[in-house]
């Protein structure tokens, strides 16, 4: 099948509900791998066990920010060549994306709270975080409340693509201001600061969150065609009616 | 450090994971069943998408007779 067909909802359908099942078993598999690895890691030498907090902090973050990355692109998608399943692509990922974030957010005050003696601090890269979810619920917003999928596309779009701003300020919030928050130890030029040991069930939970968003994605835009379908069928039953 | 005193924390960051991981799977899930329950329904009345065969409804053709 080429890139192409996948443009045809049809042709999308079929191939989601074939993928579907497969990712679901990949994903199921690579979390109980990764949590048995995250479980037998060792303790930080100054983190001590709430280092166990970081392998689902870390890849909630990253995810967060994935997914409002696949919404950017969607959203050129949508105003720049129309694709179809643009906007399908980039309405099923919102939701993903702020939970990602929420998840993000809540594990992250868990652990501050011990390790830094507080929940909350109003720092560059906590509070960049907070916007990207604040930012997530106004797209979702956009689509609640405006009634046409086309309208709402393009309104959704123009927020996504503004709101992308924000993916570089999370990413250099940390290089750019004095933060709380640690500097990059993984995504960084000189390599991973972080031993092995630890290093890689954290990339194992990270390919575990990948696939979760690959599923749950697929699985999201499978439901809005249908939606969509549904949208078309009543309005041919209220043309009937009248 | 004793860091195993954390275990409360740990354990609520964990039950935070699982939940909104539950709560995306449940959503996708209900919301699937959902839309193909309105479909099938909308479809047993009649309705169809362009590139299948429509058929009339009962309920809005008595309607339209009564009329």
């Amino acid at each position: 099948m080429a890139l192409i067909d996948l443009a045809n909802p049809s042709r999308f359908l079929t191939l989601a509900n074939r993928a579907i099942p497969w990712l679901a078993g990949a994903t199921v598999l690579a979390f109980a791998f990764g949590l048995n690895q995250a479980m037998i890691a060792p303790e930080d030498y100054q983190q001590g066990a709430t280092v166990r907090i970081m392998f689902l902090h870390v890849p909630a973050a990253w995810l967060s920010m994935l997914a409002w990355g696949v919404m950017t692109i969607a959203s050129l998608g949508t105003l720049v060549w129309r694709h179809p399943l643009a906007d399908v692509t980039a309405k099923a990922a919102a939701p993903i994306g702020a939970a990602f974030a929420l998840m993000c957010l809540i594990t992250g005050s868990l652990w501050g709270r011990p390790m830094w003696g507080t929940y909350w601090v109003w720092d560059a890269r906590l509070t960049s975080v907070l916007v990207l979810f604040l930012l997530y619920l106004g797209v979702i917003a956009v689509w609640r409340t405006v009634e046409d999928p086309a309208r709402a596309g393009r309104g959704a779009a123009i927020l996504t693509i503004v709101g992308a701003i924000d993916l570089p300020i999370i990413k250099f919030s940390v290089d750019w201001w004095n933060t709380l928050h640690q500097p990059a130890s993984v995504l960084r030029l000189g390599g991973p600061t972080i031993h092995p040991a630890i290093l890689t069930p954290l990339l194992i939970m990270a390919g575990a969150f990948t696939l979760l968003f690959a599923t749950l994605l697929l699985a999201a835009m499978r439901n809005e065609i249908l939606r969509r379908r549904v949208r078309t069928l009543r309005l041919m039953q209220a043309r009937a009616v009248t | 450090m004793a860091a195993t005193n954390h275990l409360d924390f740990i354990m609520a960051a964990y039950a935070t994971g699982a939940a909104v991981i539950l709560g995306l799977i449940a959503w996708v899930v209900f919301d699937y069943r959902a839309q193909r329950r309105t479909l099938a329904d909308l479809e047993q009345r009649g309705f169809a998408r362009r590139s299948e065969p429509m058929r009339p409804e009962p309920a809005i053709e008595r309607a339209k007779q009564d009329a």
